[in-house]
């Protein structure tokens, strides 16, 4: 044991083991479940559901790169959180963007900096923005350009068709004409449940196959990457509401089914709601937050003027959820068990 | 009937294999001990030797000077060749006493008294006082405060602790293995002095030959059993085993005598019985010398003032790269600066960890708030609020938090993916404020 042994000793504060779970294979493995939705937004919307979605990415990845250069602070870009963010805004635009008559193809790179530079990066980086970076980027591409955000191609599961026909989704017919049109459309009930479930239907590139983001979903779940609380709560209001107040004329008429497999129900459920950053982080909380979000859907859907409203419920209910996890708090060992302590002795 | 157990807590690797078939051996005495006065929670020890004085093993050098305090004993007889101040293991500066060993062995007198279990609960609490007993699992409070609880709080319930919860560390392991019957009479002292009826021993399942001899050990005495609990760090936290093994919930700042229990660590109930028995003084315990970075990982009964270094040099000296010295276990325990740290009451190992698996926390990212450590906080807080309030310097905010309920188990450190320094940082603003 030289002197130059104890010089080199390292003191820190304990605990001196750490899991081997990082910030960035969190991000990674959310983009690895987001995979089988994304794939089959690519059958479905071929190449330009590819090239929108990756034109997402890369600006996202840009936009951090540069602000990040330009406030002179380290790059943060590997950490995974801009690709994701960029996939995530991708899959939530219409393939249709790929467009260059008339030319809408800046649309997605414009929502890429105002989802990374103004949601996020502005508000402190990665944690301390309030709301989900890809729903804000959405968002302000919708109210910009209303037009072209709601043109949706046809699913045509062509890969190579770039003139592919536009249509409207089954929530448009939904809200315009009605339950028995949609079915009408679609030929009968059952079919129009495989559409939706296997994502053969009109849509945002990534929102439309709800078994392939079921299948992401689970894998998130069963990774522990994300608890149940927000998805089934969410998941579970949005089907009530929709049975009792769905129907036409009379209550407990509606069809839940086709409203939790159509529009950006799954996909916000499933991987919007659950961004950590933006949702309440006590489990109870986000009970609370899921059946908020799945409130204001339905009400939107329901009531108001756009026929999808998951995009506008989850923006909302991020506004509440640091109130939310400070009226939820977690339990404090001892605290509230006290009294029974007292009598059990 | 389901395993005892608590909301919350995580899965370390435990790494026990390294010196868990290691039985106890002698480590050699060294020739020179530095023996701190303050080995303990509570006031330190005034010294009761001069310098150039002869003491004999056990005698007395530091006595107490409060309540909450225990005597220091010399553990080897020799000369006093210098007292001064010394640094623990926390990097604090402590009075201590240096012992300059004659290798007679020559003890102050001891007398064997089979009979101990006749004494009064009064005779008893003495004994263990004047033996300068304090908890072995690493807090080191004192015992006969401990053995004292006030009137109002009567105790129906006595709990051994042999969970052993941190990573790596096997002395109490090998205790229960080796010594059952003895750790089983220190519970019977214990259960005598606070005239307890009901005596528990907690062990985490993955000590299933510990659970067995403890149970033979046990067999015939109808009021002390023997409870199996979940493996999970921290199930060796007091609060923690209450819960598992009693059902029980201490309520914040309140301690475990507040829910009428008394918990003692499996090596304090040793020397317990020793002293109750032999009054022999706590001049040695059991330290696990272990981790990658240790040629022969193993249990050494060391007595108390030897260095550190001597401890490694025993264990074959270092292998590969060392990274750091860890007194204790690697969840809570103390990175050492330096090789001549003593080991004292409070020592339950001495880990080397390897430049390779050590964790470098040098830099981390900020919370994105995953609610994981929400989740696994075995006292029900929010770390990730504590880490970053603290961050920001908003130490008053903190303590809506419940700042001061945290007793810096790590589990969150150890599962935030962004290596937040979160046990740093709420001792940080722990200092800053008053509870």
């Amino acid at each position: 044991m030289e002197a130059t042994k104890k010089e080199q000793l390292i003191v820190s504060v304990s605990p001196h083991v750490r899991s081997d779970e990082t910030t960035s294979r969190i991000m990674w493995t959310v983009s690895i479940a987001l995979m089988p939705a994304f794939l089959a937004g690519i059958w479905f919307f071929g190449l330009r559901g590819l090239f929108i979605t990756t034109l997402c990415i890369f600006s996202c990845l840009a936009s951090e790169q540069l602000y990040m250069k330009w406030v002179g602070r380290k790059s943060v870009v590997s950490d995974g959180s801009a690709a994701l963010t960029g996939l995530l805004l991708g899959m939530n635009m219409p393939a249709s963007l790929w467009s260059f008559s008339p030319f809408t193809v800046h649309i997605p790179v414009i929502a890429s900096f105002v989802a990374i530079v103004i949601t996020k990066q502005l508000f402190g980086g990665l944690g301390f923005n309030v709301f989900n970076p890809a729903l804000i980027g959405r968002a302000f591409a919708l109210i910009s350009w209303p037009k072209a955000m709601t043109i949706w191609n046809e699913p045509a599961a062509a890969f190579l068709a770039l003139d592919a026909k536009t249509t409207a989704t089954p929530l448009g017919i939904l809200k315009e004409e009605g339950a028995a049109k949609l079915i009408e459309v679609f030929g009968d009930k059952m079919n129009l449940y495989m559409h939706l479930l296997t994502g053969n239907r009109a849509g945002s590139i990534g929102e439309t196959s709800a078994i392939a983001i079921l299948i992401g979903g689970l894998f998130l779940l069963y990774k522990r990457y994300i608890t149940w609380h927000i998805p089934v709560s969410f998941l579970a209001t949005s089907a009530v509401i929709a049975w009792i107040f769905g129907g036409k004329g009379a209550l407990f008429a509606g069809d839940p089914v086709l409203h939790l497999m159509s529009g950006g129900m799954m996909l916000g459920a499933w991987f919007m709601a659950t961004d950590y950053v933006t949702a309440p982080s006590i489990r109870n909380g986000q009970i609370l937050f899921g059946i908020g979000c799945g409130f204001l859907t339905m009400i939107i859907r329901l009531k108001g003027g756009y026929p999808e409203g998951v995009m506008f419920a989850i923006l909302i209910m991020n506004c509440f959820a640091p109130l939310i996890d400070r009226g939820f708090r977690a339990k404090v060992f001892g605290g509230l068990k006290q009294e029974k302590a007292k009598e059990s002795k | 009937m389901g395993i005892a157990t608590f909301k919350g807590g995580i899965h370390p690797p435990d790494r026990k294999e390294l010196s868990a078939n290691a039985p106890i051996i002698d480590a050699k005495v060294p020739k020179v001990l530095i023996i701190p006065l303050s080995q303990h929670i509570g006031a330190p020890c005034k010294p009761v030797v001069a310098i150039g004085e002869e003491v004999k093993k056990g005698q007395v050098i530091g006595e107490p000077t409060a309540f909450v305090s225990s005597p220091v004993h010399a553990s080897v007889s020799g000369k006093v060749i210098a007292i001064g101040e010394f640094p623990n293991a926390m990097g604090r500066m402590v009075n201590s006493v240096v012992i300059e060993n004659d290798f007679k062995e020559e003890w102050t007198a001891l007398r064997d008294n089979p009979d101990y279990l006749g004494l009064s609960a009064e005779e008893l609490r003495e004994k263990v006082k004047s033996a300068g007993i304090v908890g072995m699992g690493g807090a080191a409070f004192p015992t006969s405060v401990k053995l004292s609880p006030p009137k109002e709080k009567p105790i129906d319930a006595v709990l051994i602790n042999g969970a052993e919860c941190e990573p790596y560390l096997t002395a109490d392991y090998r205790l229960m293995l080796e010594r059952p019957k003895e750790v089983i009479e220190g519970l019977k002292v214990l259960m005598k002095v606070l005239g307890v009826q009901k005596g528990y021993i907690g062990i985490e399942d993955n000590k299933p030959e510990a659970i067995t001899r403890m149970q033979e050990a046990a067999k015939g005495e109808a009021n002390i059993s023997v409870i199996t609990c979940e493996v999970k760090y921290p199930q060796g936290a007091e609060k923690m085993l209450i819960k598992a093994v009693l059902g029980r919930e201490v309520p914040p700042r309140a301690l475990p005598m507040d829910v009428g229990v008394v918990v003692q660590n499996v090596g304090t109930a040793l020397a317990i019985y020793e002293a109750a028995r032999y009054g022999k003084p706590l001049i040695e315990r059991v330290v696990t010398v272990t981790g990658e970075g240790i040629r022969q990982p193993g249990n050494l009964m060391v007595r108390l003032g030897s260095k550190v270094g001597d401890l490694i040099e025993d264990c074959g000296g270092f292998k590969n790269s060392v990274g750091k010295v860890i007194s204790g276990g690697p969840m809570m325990g103390f990175a050492l600066s330096s090789l001549d740290i003593a080991v004292t009451k409070g020592t339950s190992g001495i880990l080397v960890m390897t430049e390779e698996i050590l964790a470098h926390s040098g830099e981390f990212g900020p919370c994105m708030r995953c609610g994981r450590c929400i989740d696994i906080c075995p006292m029900g807080l929010m770390p990730s609020m504590l880490s970053v309030l603290s961050e920001k310097g908003h130490y008053e905010d903190a303590k809506e938090y419940n700042l001061f309920d945290c007793f810096e188990c790590g589990s969150c450190a150890f599962v935030c993916p962004s290596k937040r320094p979160i046990v740093q940082l709420v001792r940080l603003a722990k200092s800053m404020v008053k509870p």
